[in-house]
């Protein structure tokens, strides 16, 4: 039997579609069909100004929009061959794991409530609530802050900043151990997720999974650790490897990954001073604070330059990866010396994840698709762009 | 890993072909690649014990256009054993912007090569499954080249109900299988 599941299926996580052969309730063939959410973002980053290209990339990948912009002005500045402040490092990689937690909760709430376990969503989202509400104090947006710029952010921390991400770890770090109740010993869930979906460690790399889908999996490929960027190699905590390879392996992955994320996050927030540089001091980058632009002539001056023209960079091209929620992240951008980006191409985890989805699917039964799906944690506007 | 020794070992794996290192901004090894040995030189950076790049993290185009030679791929490449990271580029004409896969080196590469298809119309020889991935199948032209036009006016098509019987449907999936193998 032909079975066409999706585009509009709640389990597809966006408008993936699948047509699946089944022989009785095994699946026989698999093939995934994408491009349902493909908006040209890459083509419209190339008529945008630099600066401006930052809202468009936190949209491809949305529930890790200040990965996104973080790898984005990695990479501008890179060329720009920028020195960043230690100050703005550290809130960067603070934000960076924030939402590394942020997007793991999303995923552990959808998840669970895919394989049966509704509760673990509604609290899953209780506790996202809150990092989104420090969103909101960053910068006014709760999805996408747009609060990273090239040359560092928008502006400093809000008051109260220190304490609201406090008070978040405080709290998440017991509500997590509830989290693992209500699932790691669930024989439902053991049940549902052990032995399914199984990747070997030469089909993750051959496959070019990256992060915890390829950490279940054995391969300890962390770009923190193999190429730190933000200073990583300065923080201490570990990146938890499993060998086992399937749904059960990386849920375990996820879960370990969100408690060495709030460690870092609390090594990050005593590095953190509540006032300070919040941008390079380069007055072709960065606009002067409002304040100045309201009663200074020079000021207004750059001000409009800035948001007028943009500045130009120079032409060469760079990569600089981050470890995304999903794996290795990053944005190839090529510069011809002008003030717009000549080619912006965004290194979409999701999209290889996708493609490895044949391989995972394919011999097992229907009702594991779901589960299977869910574990991969595919972000459709991630794929399609 | 630096490029002389990089060039030096595929050198020794593909004599003849003239690999050059290039420059780059962000301190990554960058080489260029001569068109007519990716396929041998992909098999040699993943198989050399001493290169074992097994990871291809990222495969895209770049469009030069108006300038030639108008395209450049780029191969994002990771060694885990090696901890290393390298960026190999390969230079087309535009009157040949056509390249062997290496799908079957890296199985990864299937959907990015049919993605650089897709939008630049490069054609990867000896692809397994050679379809648009992004865009409808019946898209006209290459939306990322240079030259395609931004603003398109163009009244959409809506689409029909579905006019296939059960049969014709299995058919046509049935054809979409096998020409996928």
């Amino acid at each position: 039997m032909t079975v066409n599941m999706g585009p509009q299926h709640p389990s597809t996580h966006g408008v993936l579609r699948l047509v699946l052969e089944l022989d009785g309730e095994t699946v026989r063939s698999c093939a995934p069909t994408i491009g349902y959410l493909h908006t040209g973002i890459e083509k419209t980053a190339e008529q945008k100004k630099w600066q401006q290209v930052i809202p468009l990339v936190e949209r491809m990948d949305y529930l890790s929009a200040q990965s996104n912009s973080l790898a984005f002005c990695l990479s501008v500045e890179k060329l720009l061959g920028l020195q960043i402040p230690e100050r703005v490092t550290s809130i960067r990689l603070l934000i960076a794991e924030l939402q590394r937690i942020n997007s793991h909760l999303v995923w552990l709430g959808t998840h669970g409530m895919e394989v049966g376990a509704v509760s673990v969503m509604l609290y899953c989202f209780r506790e996202r609530e809150l990092l989104l509400n420090i969103n909101e104090m960053l910068a006014g947006f709760r999805l996408f802050p747009s609060y990273m710029r090239v040359g560092g952010l928008r502006e400093d921390l809000p008051r109260g900043f220190h304490a609201a991400v406090t008070a978040f770890l405080d709290r998440f770090g017991p509500k997590l151990d509830e989290y693992e109740d209500l699932l790691t010993k669930n024989e439902i869930y053991l049940k549902r997720t052990r032995g399914v979906g199984v990747v070997s460690r030469d089909d993750a790399v051959a496959l070019s999974l990256v992060g915890p889908i390829a950490r279940s999996a054995g391969v300890d490929y962390d770009v923190r650790k193999y190429f730190p960027y933000l200073g990583y190699d300065t923080y201490e905590f570990t990146v938890p490897i499993e060998t086992a390879g399937d749904v059960y392996a990386r849920y375990k992955v996820r879960v370990a990954e969100m408690r060495e994320s709030a460690k870092i996050c609390r090594q990050a927030l005593q590095r953190i001073s509540p006032a300070g540089a919040y941008a390079v001091d380069d007055p072709r980058i960065t606009p002067p604070p409002k304040d100045r632009v309201y009663t200074e002539m020079e000021a207004l001056i750059q001000h409009f330059l800035i948001y007028s023209q943009g500045f130009t960079v120079p032409r060469g091209e760079a990569y600089v990866p981050v470890e995304g929620p999903r794996g290795e992240q990053g944005y190839y951008v090529v510069s011809d010396g002008t003030n717009r980006p000549w080619r912006v191409k965004s290194r979409a985890p999701s999209l290889l994840a996708c493609q490895a989805l044949e391989r995972l699917i394919v011999g097992g039964l229907i009702a594991d698709v779901i589960a299977v799906i869910g574990s991969i944690d595919v972000v459709m506007g991630d794929v399609d762009r | 890993m630096d490029a002389s020794a990089l060039i030096a070992s595929l050198q020794d794996a593909v004599p003849g072909a003239q690999f050059e290192a290039a420059s780059s901004i962000d301190l990554q090894t960058t080489i260029y690649a001569p068109r007519d040995a990716v396929a041998e030189s992909a098999r040699a950076l993943r198989d050399r014990p001493e290169l074992a790049f097994t990871l291809l993290a990222e495969l895209t185009a770049v469009d030069f256009w108006p300038t030639e030679p108008r395209f450049e791929l780029v191969y994002i490449l990771v060694s885990i054993v090696h901890r290393a990271r390298i960026r190999v580029k390969v230079r087309l004409n535009a009157d040949a912007a056509r390249v062997a896969t290496v799908s079957g080196v890296w199985p990864a590469a299937n959907w990015l090569e049919r993605e650089v298809w897709d939008l630049y119309g490069i054609v990867f020889d000896g692809h397994p499954d050679p379809r648009r991935l992004l865009m409808p199948e019946d898209w006209e032209g290459y939306p990322l080249r240079k030259d395609y036009p931004v603003q398109i006016r163009k009244t959409p098509e809506y689409s029909q109900p579905l006019q296939v019987t059960a049969d014709e449907f299995r058919q046509n999936v049935e054809r979409d299988r096998l020409t996928r193998r």
